[in-house]
C-alpha cells in the first residue's frame, strides 16, 4: 500500500490462461496467482483470502442468512431462502455472482456454476476489490472485527439453540421477531466499544447477566430504601436521564422483566446488526470500488497478456450488465444503480488525477493532476456514501449521467425539478444525492424519551420528524414489538420541527 | 497456493432445513388452508406432486420502523432528457416518481408470498390428523416387532450400560463388610497402644508388649489395605429386555361400481375418492393389505392397475361385490387377527330387489367383522340403495355414508369420513 503509481509491468506473458468454459482448481489457481500480483502492482491491501467453491444451493443458503456462512436459525431466513430459490429456479433472478465475507481471512465465495473467466472476475471484484475495501475504510476498522466474525456467529447459533431447547421455540422466535423488528436501531453510530474476542466475550457473559439483573432491581425497587431520592423533587428525576438512540441497548439493560438469556439474545440481535451497519453506509462506496477494482486488475492482466479476447469480451458483458444504469422512466428503473454510480465515480476521480479539465481545476483543486492511486486510495479510506458523494461527484459526472432533483412535497400539489446538470444545479444535485445515502435520514429517527418511572412504567419513544416526514404505518407493528420487549405500555410520539407532537400511538401492555 | 481455495461442496447442503421448518411452522394455518383450496383444483393424476402455494403477504411481513408517504423529500434520479429547473411534474398516481413498475419477485402479484412444497411436505399436510377408525393393536404375528424396557440391574453386561452409582455403591456397602473385622481389631490395638504410651502406663516397662501391638496394628491396616476398592462382583449393568409388541394389521377392501350407469363423471369422482384413500394407507401406514374389489353384475378381484385405469362395464348388482368381499375375508382374513375396513363407491343405482340384499349382507356377515365400513355416493338422487344403507347407519355405529357430487366435495368427504377421533375436522 502506499504505492504513488503502478509498479511496472513484468513481461508479457507468451501465451494466454485457458479460457476454457470448465474450471479446473489448478486453473483457478493460475488465475489467482496472476490476479494477486497485479493487485500487488496496484498496492492494494487485503487481509488474507480464502476462496471456496460451493454450488448454487449453498450460495441461496448463505444468501438468505443475511449472507454469512453460518447464523442463528429464525424462520424469517427460511421465508429468504423459500424466495431466493423460487426466483432462481423459475429464472427470474440469476443469483450473484460471488458473495464475500468480511472477515480475516476474507472468505469468497466462487459458484461452481461459474465459467473460469467468472471465476477470475468474481475473484478481482471480491477477494481483492472487497477485500481491500473492508480491510482499509474507516467504518468497518472501527466497527467491525473481521477476526472474530465468524467465531461470534457460531457462538450466537449455539447459544440460540440451546435457548430453543430450554424456553421453547416459540419464545425465542417471538423474542428474534422483536429485536429483528428494532435492528436498525440496535446499533452506536458514534461510539465504538472495545474490540473483545470471543474467549472475553464469554467469560463477560456471565458477570454481566448478573450485574445487569442487580441493575434494574435497583432501578424498579419498590421498596424506599433510599430516603434521599424520594426527598428530592421527583419531577427532576429523568429516566433515562438523556434521550438513547439504541434502541435495543437500552433494553438489554434496562427493560425490567426481561430473563437473563433473552437480553443475551438481544445483545446478539444488537452486534449482528452492529457488524452490518458499516454495510449499509458504503454500499456506493463498497461496490464501486470492487467493480473499480476488476475492471483495472483484468485489464492490467490483457496488457501482460493473461486474458485473450474471448476472456475478454466474456466478463465485459457480464461487466456491463453490472454497471448498467436504466435511465428514469425506463420499465427497468428501480432508482440509481450503486455498482454504476461507484464505479463511475471512483473511474471520474481517476480522470480528475490524471487528466484535469479547467472545471476540475476549479472545484477539485486538491486532487486534480495529483497521483491516482493515493488519491484513490484516500477516498476509500476515509468516506462512506455520503461524504463521499458530497465530496467527490464531479459535474462532469452530473452531467453524463443527466442528473435531475425532484422536490416532493406533500403541499405542493406538484413535483418539482429542483435541480438539473447545470451549473446553477451542481452543488444542490450533489447535496441532495448525498442526503439521499445518508442513514440518518433514510431512517426515521426514533429515540427513548422518557420512562414513567413513578406510574405504570410506559416508555416513551420520540420520533423526530425529518423534513416533515411521517412514519409508515407499519409503526403500530413495531410498537407492538417494542411493548414485548419493554414489558409495560409505549408510546411513540412524531414531534414536527418546530417541537408539537403531531402524531402519537399508544400499545398497551403485553398479556 | 492452492491451500487458499477449498472445496466446499461437499460440505453442509442443506443448511436452510432449519430455517425453512421455522417458516412452515409458523405458517402452518396459513398453508393449510392453501393446501386445502389447492386440492379442491387438482386432477385425479397429480395428487401426490409438489404444490404451489400462497399465504397473503402482509402476514408474513417483519415490520420496522420506516418513512411513510409525504413530508418534503428530495430524490435525484439519472437519465433527464426533457426536464429544465422549475419544471412541474404531475404526481405520479403511486406517489412520488417511481420509474416503471417495482419488479415483483413472486410472479403473482406483490401482495401474496408464493413458494413451493415440496410433495413430501404436501401430503404431509394433507393427511395430518386422519386415521383409520378403531384400529386396534391386538395381533402378536411371525415377526412381531420387539420393544425394549428397561429391568432393573444385572451382574453381566457391556461396559456401555455400566451403572457406575450402582456399582459404587455396592463396592462400599462390600469394604465396610468385609473390614469389619480388621478395622475392630486395628481399633483394640490403638487403643492398648494408647494406654501404654501413658506416661503412667506400663509401656515403658514392657517395650515388647509396645512393638507387639505395633506390629498388630500393621498387620490390620495391611488387611485393610488388601481389600480391593472395586471388585467384579461389584459390577452392575443397567439391564435391558426385549418384549414382544401386539402390532396392527389392517385391510382395506375398496369396492368401486363400474356399471353402465356410471358416466365418465362419476367415475371420475369415485376413482378420485379412492386415489386418495390409496394415497392415505399407503403413507400413513406401513403394513396394510388394501384389496381392489369392482363390480357390476359380478364382482372380480382385481389389482391396482386395472381397478384405476380398465374401463370393463355392464349392468348392477351391488350385492355381487359385498359377497365376494365377505368370502375374501372368510378365506384370508381372520377378523381376530386383523383391522378391517370397507370402502364402497357407487352411484346407488342398483337392480331393484338387490338392495335390501346388501343391507343384509351387510348387517348380518360384514358389519360385524369390520371395523369400519363406508359408503360413498357420487350422485344426488336417492335410490333404494341409498334408503336402505340410512337405516342401516342409524343402527350402526361402524357404519357412516356420504354423498359426494362434484370434485370439490370429495376431499371434504374423505376428511370427514376418516377424520382422527377427538380432532375436530377443519372443513
Amino acid at each position: 500500500m502506499g504505492l504513488n503509481a503502478p509498479l511496472p509491468v513484468p513481461v508479457r506473458a507468451p501465451i494466454p490462461l485457458s479460457a476454457d468454459s470448465d474450471w479446473t482448481f489448478e486453473l483457478i489457481d493460475r488465475y489467482h496467482d496472476v490476479i494477486r500480483q497485479a493487485a500487488e502492482r496496484f498496492g492494494l491491501d487485503t487481509y488474507p483470502n480464502q476462496l471456496e467453491i460451493i454450488s448454487s444451493e449453498q450460495m441461496m443458503d448463505a444468501y438468505s442468512s443475511a449472507g454469512m456462512p453460518v447464523n442463528y436459525r429464525h424462520w424469517s431466513y427460511g421465508k429468504e431462502f423459500i424466495a431466493t430459490e423460487k426466483r432462481y429456479r423459475r429464472g427470474y433472478m440469476g443469483l450473484a455472482y460471488e458473495l464475500v465475507i468480511n472477515a480475516n481471512p476474507c472468505i469468497s465465495y466462487l459458484m461452481e456454476e461459474n465459467t473460469t473467466v467468472m471465476q477470475a472476475l468474481v475473484i478481482a471484484h471480491a477477494a481483492y476489490g472487497h477485500n481491500s475495501f473492508f480491510k482499509g475504510n474507516y467504518l468497518f476498522r472501527m466497527w467491525t472485527d473481521a477476526s472474530s466474525i465468524i467465531d461470534y456467529l457460531v457462538y450466537a447459533r449455539n447459544y440460540v439453540a440451546e435457548c430453543e431447547e430450554r424456553h421453547g421455540l416459540e419464545a425465542v422466535e417471538t423474542l428474534l421477531d422483536s429485536c429483528h423488528a428494532l435492528a436498525n436501531f440496535g446499533v452506536d453510530r458514534y461510539r465504538r466499544s472495545s474490540r473483545r474476542t470471543l474467549a472475553q466475550e464469554m467469560a463477560e457473559r456471565e458477570a454481566r447477566e448478573a450485574h445487569a439483573q442487580q441493575q434494574i432491581n435497583e432501578l424498579w425497587r419498590t421498596m424506599p430504601t433510599r430516603e434521599r431520592r424520594s426527598e428530592s423533587s421527583p419531577a427532576s428525576y429523568r429516566f433515562p436521564s438523556e434521550p438513547q438512540e439504541n434502541l435495543l441497548y437500552f433494553f438489554e439493560k434496562n427493560a425490567p422483566l426481561l430473563e437473563p438469556w433473552q437480553r443475551e439474545v438481544i445483545r446478539i440481535v444488537r452486534k449482528v446488526a452492529q457488524y452490518f451497519y458499516p454495510q449499509r453506509q458504503t454500499q456506493v462506496m463498497n461496490e464501486g470500488w470492487a467493480t473499480f477494482w476488476h475492471y483495472q486488475l483484468l485489464n492490467s492482466l490483457y496488457d501482460e497478456g493473461h486474458l485473450g479476447d474471448g476472456a475478454m469480451l466474456e466478463w465485459m458483458t457480464t461487466h456491463t450488465d453490472v454497471i448498467c444504469q436504466p435511465p428514469v422512466g425506463h420499465p427497468a428503473y428501480a432508482g440509481i444503480n450503486p455498482y454504476a454510480l461507484g464505479f463511475a465515480m471512483y473511474t471520474d476521480l481517476r480522470r480528475i488525477c490524471e487528466r484535469p479539465s479547467k472545471e476540475d481545476r476549479a472545484w477539485f483543486p486538491d486532487i486534480a493532476g495529483a497521483p491516482w492511486l493515493p488519491t484513490l486510495d484516500h477516498a476509500m479510506r476515509n468516506y462512506k456514501d455520503e461524504s463521499f458523494i458530497g465530496q467527490f461527484l464531479s459535474p462532469r459526472l452530473m452531467r453524463e449521467m443527466r442528473m435531475f432533483a425532484v422536490l416532493d412535497d406533500e403541499r405542493q400539489s406538484e413535483l418539482e425539478v429542483t435541480a438539473i446538470h447545470d451549473t446553477a444545479g451542481y452543488q444542490r444535485l450533489r447535496q441532495s444525492l448525498s442526503h439521499q445515502y445518508d442513514l440518518g435520514s433514510r431512517e426515521p429517527n426514533i429515540q427513548i424519551w422518557i420512562v414513567n418511572l413513578r406510574g405504570d412504567r410506559t416508555l416513551t419513544l420520540r420520533h423526530t420528524q425529518y423534513r416533515n416526514r411521517p412514519l409508515a404505518e407499519s409503526a403500530t407493528e413495531v410498537l407492538r414489538h417494542v411493548a414485548r420487549l419493554w414489558g409495560f405500555g409505549v408510546t411513540l410520539e412524531s414531534v414536527d420541527g418546530a417541537g408539537a407532537v403531531t402524531r402519537s400511538w399508544t400499545v398497551g401492555a403485553p398479556a | 497456493m492452492a491451500r487458499e481455495i477449498i472445496d466446499r461442496r461437499l460440505a453442509g447442503r442443506n443448511k436452510s432445513i432449519g430455517n425453512r421448518e421455522r417458516f412452515l411452522r409458523r405458517y402452518k394455518e396459513q398453508i393449510r388452508d392453501a393446501v386445502r383450496r389447492a386440492i379442491n383444483e387438482r386432477v385425479i393424476r397429480d395428487i401426490e406432486r409438489a404444490e404451489d402455494i400462497a399465504i397473503p403477504r402482509k402476514d408474513i411481513s417483519e415490520p420496522q420502523f420506516q418513512h411513510g408517504q409525504g413530508g418534503a423529500r428530495d430524490i435525484v434520479h439519472p437519465g433527464n432528457t426533457e426536464y429544465l429547473r422549475g419544471d412541474r411534474i404531475a404526481r405520479p398516481y403511486n406517489g412520488p416518481v417511481r420509474g416503471g413498475s417495482e419488479a415483483s419477485d413472486s410472479g403473482s402479484g406483490e401482495d401474496v408470498f408464493a413458494f413451493t412444497l415440496t410433495k413430501e411436505e404436501f401430503m404431509q399436510l394433507f393427511f395430518e390428523d386422519l386415521a383409520l377408525p378403531h384400529l386396534l393393536r391386538t395381533h402378536i404375528g411371525d415377526n412381531p416387532q420387539w420393544q425394549s424396557y428397561r429391568a432393573g440391574f444385572t451382574q453381566n453386561g457391556t461396559p456401555n450400560s455400566l451403572s457406575v452409582i450402582r456399582s459404587m455403591r455396592g463396592a462400599l456397602g462390600r469394604r465396610i463388610a468385609v473390614g469389619r473385622g480388621a478395622r475392630l481389631a486395628l481399633e483394640e490395638a490403638r487403643t492398648r497402644l494408647r494406654a501404654l504410651e501413658q506416661p503412667d502406663g506400663v509401656g515403658q516397662q514392657d517395650p515388647a508388649l509396645v512393638l507387639a501391638l505395633q506390629e498388630e496394628i500393621r498387620r490390620q491396616k495391611e488387611r485393610l489395605h488388601r481389600i480391593p476398592y472395586l471388585d467384579p462382583m461389584d459390577m452392575r449393568f443397567r439391564n435391558r429386555v426385549r418384549v414382544p409388541v401386539p402390532t396392527s394389521k389392517a385391510v382395506m377392501f375398496c369396492l368401486m361400481d363400474v356399471s353402465g350407469s356410471m358416466d365418465q363423471l362419476r367415475k371420475d369422482l369415485a376413482k378420485r375418492f379412492f386415489i386418495l384413500l390409496y394415497l392415505f394407507l399407503t403413507r400413513q401406514y406401513d403394513k396394510t393389505d388394501i384389496v381392489f374389489i369392482r363390480h357390476h353384475t359380478q364382482a372380480q378381484e382385481v389389482d391396482e392397475e386395472s381397478f384405476f385405469h380398465s374401463t370393463e362395464t355392464g349392468g348392477t348388482v351391488v350385492s355381487s361385490a359385498l359377497v365376494l368381499m365377505k368370502q375374501i375375508i372368510l378365506d384370508r382374513y381372520p377378523s381376530s387377527e386383523w383391522n378391517i375396513y370397507g370402502a364402497q363407491a357407487s352411484d346407488g343405482d342398483n337392480f331393484s330387489n338387490d338392495s335390501s340384499r346388501c343391507r343384509d349382507l351387510l348387517a348380518d356377515s360384514i358389519l360385524p367383522l369390520v371395523r369400519y365400513f363406508a359408503y360413498v355416493q357420487v350422485v344426488e338422487f336417492e335410490q333404494n340403495l341409498w334408503t336402505e344403507y340410512q337405516s342401516l347407519a342409524a343402527e350402526h355405529p361402524n357404519f357412516a355414508l356420504r354423498k359426494a357430487t362434484s370434485a370439490d366435495q370429495i376431499y371434504p368427504v374423505f376428511r370427514n369420513l376418516f377424520r382422527k377421533q377427538g380432532v375436530s375436522p377443519w372443513d
